[in-house]
């Protein structure tokens, strides 16, 4: 199987220079390989490094040590040594990265924000909308509410549209921290639903979900992240 | 500091071969007062860059070196032209300067009354710039002038109105569809929104925000609010008392900041 991303020697803290430079270790030394057609679901307690891990591979935080290779055409890419215009390639066409919180400019229609990643890549607007109306159908937005702005959406209906801007663009690579945090079973099962068709079209995916029947029915296998005290 | 030492890998990612602009060393002072020190990066084509720093930390003046209206004490602009070869912007001809200015990048003051001839209409603001550049039709130029204020959502209605007739966030549309009718590749921006109500601003932002992705524009825009650079900037530069503090990813800078100044900053911004 094609190896998507490949994690190696994985070290990450902070060091929080006004407040007496305290240096927080998060991540030493972490070794993760995710195959096309993988969901790997992060476990461990809260504040063990999930997060950080998913943000590390997103080029969102600056790792101390190691190499995070993912594939981006026909190449490993090193994240942790790339350029910062590979690091934005990357983000445009193969790392999707969906949050808990949705987070785009204001008075902006929903369907505009689900759009928006398909424009960057060259989509023209009318097929990007199109794409972005058949998304938020199937994660059951009204499409009365498509030409409002999201922010005066309920949380869990904030979250889906966030999950349709995530989903938009079919990424090979998805990172997904607690996407399904404010979200009903029903819902719940049209995200799975979603996550099973990228699974299926060769994405690898890494995600994060309180839910535990949500990370067994959507994972293929578990990855612990060790707390770095626990580890110590 | 992780300034300009980072490879070059990025010719496999489809990117357009060579920096639309290169600083190098770029200092100023004003006599023995240092605005700013030995300011070294490259911008892209279709990268909007934000400057971030208090006032005073030398922001300003960065955007007047690097836009062509203010020479450095040391260092080097560096700007590529249409057919790729480079213009050291204060070593060329001031004809060829003053040429590029007018075609290949925009100006945009906070202050739309730096930025407009308040004696002239709407439409001969934005009109002018082409005219300038060689457009003799009136016709044609009345044309275009009309097509960006639609595109820059002015009612097309007050095409023959003066500029203080307009509000605040509506003159800066005007004097925003002046500097892009003449189609530059890069556009300097200072404090684009700074003048303007929260919900003006909101609407701008996406605006500015859709022109770049769609003309592909380079822009360099100074802020102090770091809502506004996450929201506009690919990367962000942190200034202090005229040094460059740091440089990264917009997203990374603010959200795993590795210098003390930044992590101060940062950590300074209410959250709402």
């Amino acid at each position: 199987m094609d190896t998507m991303i490949d994690i190696r020697g994985l070290v990450k803290s902070f060091c929080l220079h006004n407040q007496g430079s305290v240096t927080l270790p998060v991540l030493r030394g972490v070794d993760l390989a995710v195959a096309a057609g993988e969901c790997v679901v992060l476990s461990g307690p809260s504040g063990a490094g999930k997060s950080t891990l998913l943000r590390c591979i997103y080029g969102n935080y600056k790792p101390q040590a190691g190499t995070i290779r993912v594939r981006h055409d026909d190449q490993m890419v090193d994240v942790v040594a790339a350029h910062h215009r590979t690091i934005l390639d990357l983000r445009r066409r193969t790392i999707g990265y969906v949050s808990q919180f949705l987070r785009v400019v204001p008075r902006v229609p929903t369907l505009d924000v689900v759009a928006e990643p398909l424009r960057r890549i060259g989509i023209p607007v009318d097929a990007a909308r199109d794409r972005a109306g058949d998304l938020l159908e199937q994660l059951a937005i009204p499409e009365r509410l498509w030409l409002l702005p999201p922010q005066t959406f309920s949380g869990g209906e904030q979250q889906r549209v966030n999950i349709a801007r995530g989903l938009a663009v079919r990424f090979p690579v998805m990172l997904l921290d607690e996407p399904t945090s404010a979200l009903d079973a029903e819902n719940r099962a049209r995200v799975a639903a979603a996550i099973d068709d990228a699974k299926r079209r060769g994405a690898a995916i890494i995600g994060i979900f309180h839910d535990q029947d949500f990370a067994a029915a959507v994972g293929t296998r578990r990855f612990d992240v060790v707390p770095m005290t626990q580890a110590a | 500091m992780n300034t300009a030492s980072a490879p070059l890998d990025f010719a496999a990612a489809g990117a357009a071969g060579r920096p639309l602009l290169s600083v190098r060393g770029l200092t100023k002072n004003y006599g023995a007062r240092l605005a700013c020190r030995d300011v070294t990066f490259d911008l892209w084509p279709g990268e909007v860059m934000a400057v971030v720093g208090e006032s005073g930390a030398g922001k300003t003046t960065l955007l007047h070196c690097l836009s062509g209206q203010l020479a450095p004490s040391a260092g080097e602009v560096l700007f590529t032209r249409r057919d790729g070869s480079r213009a050291n912007l204060y070593a060329i001809p001031e004809p060829e300067r003053r040429r590029l200015m007018r075609t290949d990048w925009g100006i945009i003051h906070q202050n739309p009354r730096d930025g407009l001839r308040f004696g002239v209409s709407a439409g001969a603001n934005v009109g002018e710039r082409l005219m300038a550049v060689g457009a003799r039709n009136y016709g044609a130029v009345r044309r275009a002038a009309t097509e960006w204020l639609e595109r820059l959502e002015v009612d097309t209605g007050r095409i023959d109105d003066l500029p203080s007739t307009f509000s605040g966030g509506m003159q800066q549309r005007v004097q925003i569809a002046r500097n892009l009718i003449t189609h530059p590749r890069l556009v300097f921006m200072d404090e684009p929104t700074g003048g303007l109500d929260v919900s003006v601003q909101a609407r701008l932002l996406d605006l500015l925000r859709s022109l770049v992705t769609e003309l592909d524009l380079a822009a360099v825009i100074v802020t102090h609010d770091l809502a506004v650079a996450r929201l506009l900037a690919d990367r962000l530069l942190v200034m202090r008392g005229g040094d460059v503090v740091e440089l990264g990813l917009t997203d990374q800078v603010l959200d795993d900041p590795q210098e003390p100044y930044t992590q101060l900053l940062v950590s300074s911004v209410l959250q709402i």
